[in-house]
């Protein structure tokens, strides 16, 4: 179903959590809201879901105005980030709790068959007669995207979903998501603080800042053409030079570079650490080494520039540097931004 | 490593360990288990007959019975209002709610005597609405309501007590779970709330109770203290003494013993059912694979 927030603004007490966003979902996409914490994602998310009540704007589900539906009624299957798996029912109750409260009479059979079918998909067959507090976090994430699933909602959303796990559980269980949301086809909104989690699951990537939305867009678009230095710093590590612009050319170190439609004065330059090379002479940045620091993928060093400004990059494990050397960084790309 | 003598743990001097713990097994002898025991022995002291005479005394009797229905009708009460008021204070926001839990907890640091000259000057026949109720025909004071009130009280923060940190703990999560697969209010409340918090509110019920049946000071002031009409069990235990009938005095200050060993009893039991934690024993070890979503 097409999810529709149109200048929805939410106030806790004095606290504007949410300004004025509007956001489009299509039908069975998969949307990552991406922000620090306290930009409102989670607001957003649980006004959506009816846990909390917008105090201007409307949400749509579809044609349908969703605003005022109280959550019992909205269908929407919510995933906490705690799970908040009922402690006293055993894995299959948890899972079944939302067929046997529903207005839709089923029989006990039909919900033991629906049970077990979702113990399928999340791949926990056997465990139905544990409880919560029985199996692993990642093992509890699954059961509680289940009981989510069991009825049948209009959308799912996640909060945090991975928050408390560890990194390789973590890793796996994205994977795993992206194929069931693959399966099911289910509109899917989900809230995290962390980018490469955003990217590597979401088909568009929502960027908050304070309560406003600063960015949206593939993780294609977000990553190559940052809106703003808040979403090229948020989305990764970045470097920042100091330069000035003149006439859309920015000058930094008696290097000048292109910087077409930023305005005249002082600019900062952000760079990844891959968008830097090391040389031993030719046109960039002169610097000196500081510091080389190994890491299993490659091999990173912090460097000075001649101005006194600190940067880092990455360079192929091979390269042959030490801390002292001199040399030169090489732009490959770059983004300005005015300062 | 160098072995043989070692120097004790922090805090673990074999000489203090001893001299106190000798020291709280003594006092607790003499404090607590010396006057225990004193109780049964007297009230035996003219055997199981002489026991059951004072018992079966119409006055003791009607004492009993009216602490029983002095505890059946307030026990319940409070357990209701200790719901209400621990699910209020931690599930709502509202102003003054930090001021709720506050005077909800009067009744503890109050002397119950205050309590029980309070309810004087508000029921009784020269304060607030005592004139009114009296030409009502209702009669509060020297009769069971005063009673039932004023030990409604004094027991009136122990479920709210034990139900506010746990619910604090809990959170709103699992009510929100509940709701947005679709539950109702109620449903909520008695699958998933309730479940929860058993255990927590149990052990409240059982201290207040013990705290009903056991009150003195506030239920002496409102009950006027008529022998067989508002005469709960402690108050008889006291007028029994004054009357100089001692071993009826201590049989009926034994049924409160017993009373009291068996609330403790249950105590135990709940505390070991994990009253105040919300987690069940875990039956099984947890199984330890947790990246197995292939």
């Amino acid at each position: 179903m097409k999810i529709r927030l149109d200048e929805v603004v939410k106030t806790f007490d004095t606290f504007r959590a949410v300004h004025g966003v509007s956001l489009d979902i299509e039908s069975g996409e998969l949307v990552a809201l991406l922000g620090p914490s306290g930009s409102g994602k989670t607001t957003i998310l649980r006004m959506v879901a009816g846990l909390e009540y917008a105090d201007g704007g409307r949400i749509l589900f579809g044609e349908q105005d969703a605003t005022d539906i109280p959550v019992r009624d909205r269908g929407v299957g919510f995933v906490f980030q705690h799970y908040a798996l009922f402690p006293h029912m055993t894995v299959a109750e948890n899972i079944g709790f939302g067929m046997k409260v529903s207005k839709v009479r089923r029989t006990k059979a039909e919900v033991a068959g629906r049970v077990a079918d979702l113990l399928r998909l999340v791949k926990l067959e056997g465990l139905g007669d544990r409880f919560p507090t029985q199996i692993s976090g990642g093992q509890r994430q699954r059961v509680a995207l289940a009981r989510a699933l069991a009825v049948d909602p209009k959308v799912l959303l996640l909060d945090e979903p991975f928050g408390a796990l560890d990194a390789n559980v973590r890793r796996d269980l994205r994977r795993w998501l992206r194929e069931i949301h693959d399966e099911l086809g289910i509109t899917t909104l989900f809230v995290t603080h962390d980018q490469e989690e955003a990217l590597d699951l979401a088909d568009r990537v929502v960027i908050l800042n304070e309560g406003k939305i600063v960015q949206q867009g593939t993780p294609e678009e977000v990553c190559r053409a940052p809106a703003t230095a808040f979403v090229m710093k948020f989305l990764g590590d970045t470097n920042r030079l100091r330069a000035t612009v003149k006439d859309g050319i920015a000058s930094l170190d008696g290097l000048t570079l292109d910087a077409a439609g930023c305005p005249d004065g002082p600019a900062d330059i952000y760079l990844r650490p891959g968008d830097l090379e090391w040389t031993s002479e030719g046109d960039g940045v002169a610097a000196t080494v500081s510091r080389v620091i190994d890491r299993p993928d490659g091999r990173r060093l912090s460097v000075r520039t001649g101005s006194g400004e600190t940067a880092e990059l990455d360079v192929p494990p091979e390269t042959v540097v030490a801390a002292g050397d001199r040399g030169v960084l090489r732009v490959v790309r770059m983004r300005v931004f005015a300062a | 490593m160098q072995r043989g003598k070692r120097p004790p743990r922090v805090g673990d001097n074999p000489a203090i360990r001893r001299t106190l713990i000798a020291f709280v097994l003594v006092l607790g002898a003499l404090l607590v288990l010396a006057p225990l025991v004193v109780i049964f022995t007297q009230a035996f002291s003219l055997g199981p007959a002489g026991f059951a005479r004072t018992i079966g005394h119409p006055d003791t009797r009607h004492a009993i019975m009216l602490t029983v229905v002095t505890a059946l009708i307030a026990v319940p009460v409070n357990t209701v209002f200790g719901i209400a008021a621990a699910w209020a204070i931690t599930k709502f926001d509202f102003w003054g709610r930090r001021f709720l839990l506050v005077v909800i907890e009067i009744p503890f640091s109050v002397s119950p005597i205050v309590a029980g000259v309070a309810y004087l000057f508000v029921y009784g026949l020269q304060g607030v609405f005592g004139p009114m109720l009296d030409s009502a025909g209702i009669k509060i004071l020297f009769a069971l309501p005063g009673i039932v009130l004023a030990s409604m009280f004094v027991t009136a923060p122990f479920v709210v007590r034990e139900l506010v940190p746990l619910m604090q703990a809990q959170g709103r999560d699992l009510e929100e779970a509940a709701t947005s697969l679709g539950a109702s209010g109620w449903r909520t409340f008695f699958s998933v709330t309730l479940p929860n918090i058993r255990w927590a509110l149990l052990y409240g019920v059982v201290l207040c109770n013990a705290r009903v049946m056991g009150e003195f000071g506030a239920v002496s002031v409102v009950s006027g203290n008529i022998r067989g009409q508002t005469n709960t069990l402690p108050l008889h235990v006291e007028l029994l003494y004054h009357d100089y009938q001692t071993v009826g005095a201590f049989a009926a200050a034994a049924i409160l013993t017993v009373l009291a060993i068996v609330t403790i009893a249950a105590k135990v039991l709940l505390e070991r059912q994990g009253a105040g934690r919300a987690s069940r024993p875990a039956l099984a070890a947890p199984t330890a694979a947790p990246g197995n979503a292939k």
